[in-house]
């Protein structure tokens, strides 16, 4: 987290804490508030699916390209898929280019584990003959702009890109293009720990603050589909099912959202 | 540029394939403001591309060593989206891309007044997130609005257009099509107050006699997009009365 991590007056500091412990926010939020979120697909044309999602001042771009490839020798009948988030350096003043560092590559790989381990895309439709042809699945995530909880954003943006996605198979000559087979839609909730509290969908500013940080992927089903907890601090047993009580709650009015999108 | 097609890219009645004259502009929109973060930012669709320019300082340049004493630094980045383009484009920096940050920065470099902050750094981020020919233009003009949304003190905006040749007859503006089956791709950029041109570059075919036509057509397609930037500005301050009446 050290790479967008900033220097924050200890008098702003004092004052998230004290709000907190009322159970406020700066941004006038209870604790369990979500920000505001938008989606719209389909903007970028040469992509097979794309979303731009929005959760409060953050903003991101997913955009799903598909290839022909060979499958890996142990999932011969299975398509491949892959996930990059890039902390792009329009996003903010701390993001900065090259190689993806620590953080930019655990936000990729909590990402991709959401959709991977629930099976969210069929990937065994997209076999086309095994060991030999299969569908390659490119998911990738700009971040224009960071304010903060892009976990919840990226999956978020993900899952409304292959959503939307149709599998391009007139150009490779394989029949008509077609939705992309999708089986469940796993989405992040992020929960902040801030003096001893839990807050959902922290903005940049508390995440600044924060002690540590849980993530859990839940699909529509609320089961549970992939976790990570973060950034330093100690959660206590309580604390934890608190947070995986928020996001079977809290996802389910980005649930709505993405049906709305449609 | 120079692939050989059977497509007629000149209509029997001088018209293009978009139904475009010769002199005629892709449809562009620009936006200033449009990003959270970043001091400065604007969006600009230009016909099927989509870009994103955000300003970040002035700041201390960095690394060290790259510091000037007496003047600030730009640092370019044009960076294209896996997504932006048919076949995916592997992310980060490669050949193409740096060679167009390089000369936009350059290009940059002669509207601002760089000697008023020494040892700073400006960064100049372009996100293109759609790619249909043009990207370069795009994302130049993009540019020089998100410094000025920013504050940064320039003597003048840069508009950016190009102009090319296809079947013959020079034209402005190329779209995909154009672009892969014309014969010359010519993008300008120019200062419209002194009418300098400050950036410049060409591949295909142009004869001596093409040239200056292709030449002044782009710079009249640079002042059409200078319009529409200086538009974009206005728009974006002329709207205060929601401030309190701060501004």
């Amino acid at each position: 987290m050290a790479a967008v991590a900033q220097i924050m007056a200890n008098i702003k500091r004092d004052h998230l804490n004290k709000l907190i412990e009322k159970g406020e926010r700066v941004d006038g939020r209870g604790l369990n508030d979500y920000r505001e979120a938008t989606v719209v697909q389909n903007l970028i044309d040469t992509a097979e699916g794309s979303a731009m999602v929005t959760l409060g001042d953050t903003r991101l771009m997913a955009g799903v390209k598909m290839l022909l490839g060979e499958p890996y020798p142990d999932t011969f009948d299975k398509g491949v898929m892959t996930t990059n988030v890039e902390l792009t350096p329009i996003g903010h003043l701390l993001f900065e280019a090259g190689p993806p560092r620590e953080h930019a590559i655990e936000l990729s790989r909590v990402t991709d584990r959401g959709i991977r381990e629930s099976g969210a895309i069929d990937l065994k439709k997209l076999c086309i003959e095994p060991h030999e042809k299969v569908w390659i699945v490119f998911i990738d995530v700009h971040i224009l702009d960071h304010d903060g909880n892009l976990f919840d954003a990226a999956s978020l943006a993900a899952l409304a890109a292959l959503n939307c996605t149709m599998v391009p198979a007139e150009r490779h000559e394989l029949g008509k293009d077609y939705p992309l087979p999708m089986t469940c839609k796993p989405l992040n909730c992020t929960s902040a720990l801030i003096n001893g509290k839990l807050l959902v969908d922290p903005t940049y500013e508390e995440e600044q603050v924060m002690e540590g940080r849980i993530t859990v992927s839940t699909d529509e089903k609320g089961i549970l589909r992939a976790m990570q907890k973060g950034h330093g601090g100690g959660f206590s047993p309580e604390l934890v099912k608190e947070a995986v009580k928020h996001a079977t709650e809290r996802t389910a009015p980005l649930r709505k959202l993405l049906e709305e999108a449609k | 540029m120079g692939m050989e097609s059977d497509i007629e890219l000149i209509n029997k009645d001088g018209t293009r394939l978009d139904g475009r004259k010769a002199n005629e502009l892709r449809p562009i929109t620009i936006e200033a403001g449009v990003l959270t973060q970043a001091v400065g930012s604007a969006y600009v669709e230009w016909g099927g591309n989509k870009v994103y320019a955000g300003i970040y300082g002035p700041k201390e340049a960095h690394p060290r060593h790259k510091q000037k004493q007496t003047q600030a630094i730009i640092q370019c980045r044009y960076n294209m989206a896996p997504f932006s383009v048919n076949d995916r484009k592997r992310p980060g920096p490669d050949r193409r891309s740096t060679e167009i940050s390089k000369v936009v920065a350059e290009a940059l470099e002669q509207v601002l007044f760089l000697e008023r902050f020494p040892r700073a750094a400006f960064e100049v981020q372009m996100e293109v997130v759609q790619a249909a020919a043009g990207t370069r233009c795009a994302a130049l003009t993009a540019a020089s609005v998100a410094l000025a949304d920013a504050g940064v003190p320039m003597r003048d905006l840069i508009p950016s257009c190009a102009s090319g040749k296809v079947a013959d007859t020079v034209i402005l503006d190329l779209d995909q099509k154009e672009d892969n089956f014309g014969q010359a791709d010519l993008p300008v950029a120019i200062i419209p107050r002194t009418g300098e041109v400050v950036l410049l570059q060409m591949d295909g075919d142009l004869s001596q006699k093409e040239f200056p036509v292709a030449l002044d057509m782009a710079i009249e397609g640079c002042k059409e997009v200078y319009k529409l930037q200086r538009e974009a500005l206005a728009r974006r301050y002329s709207d205060t009365s929601t401030d309190g009446g701060e501004a």
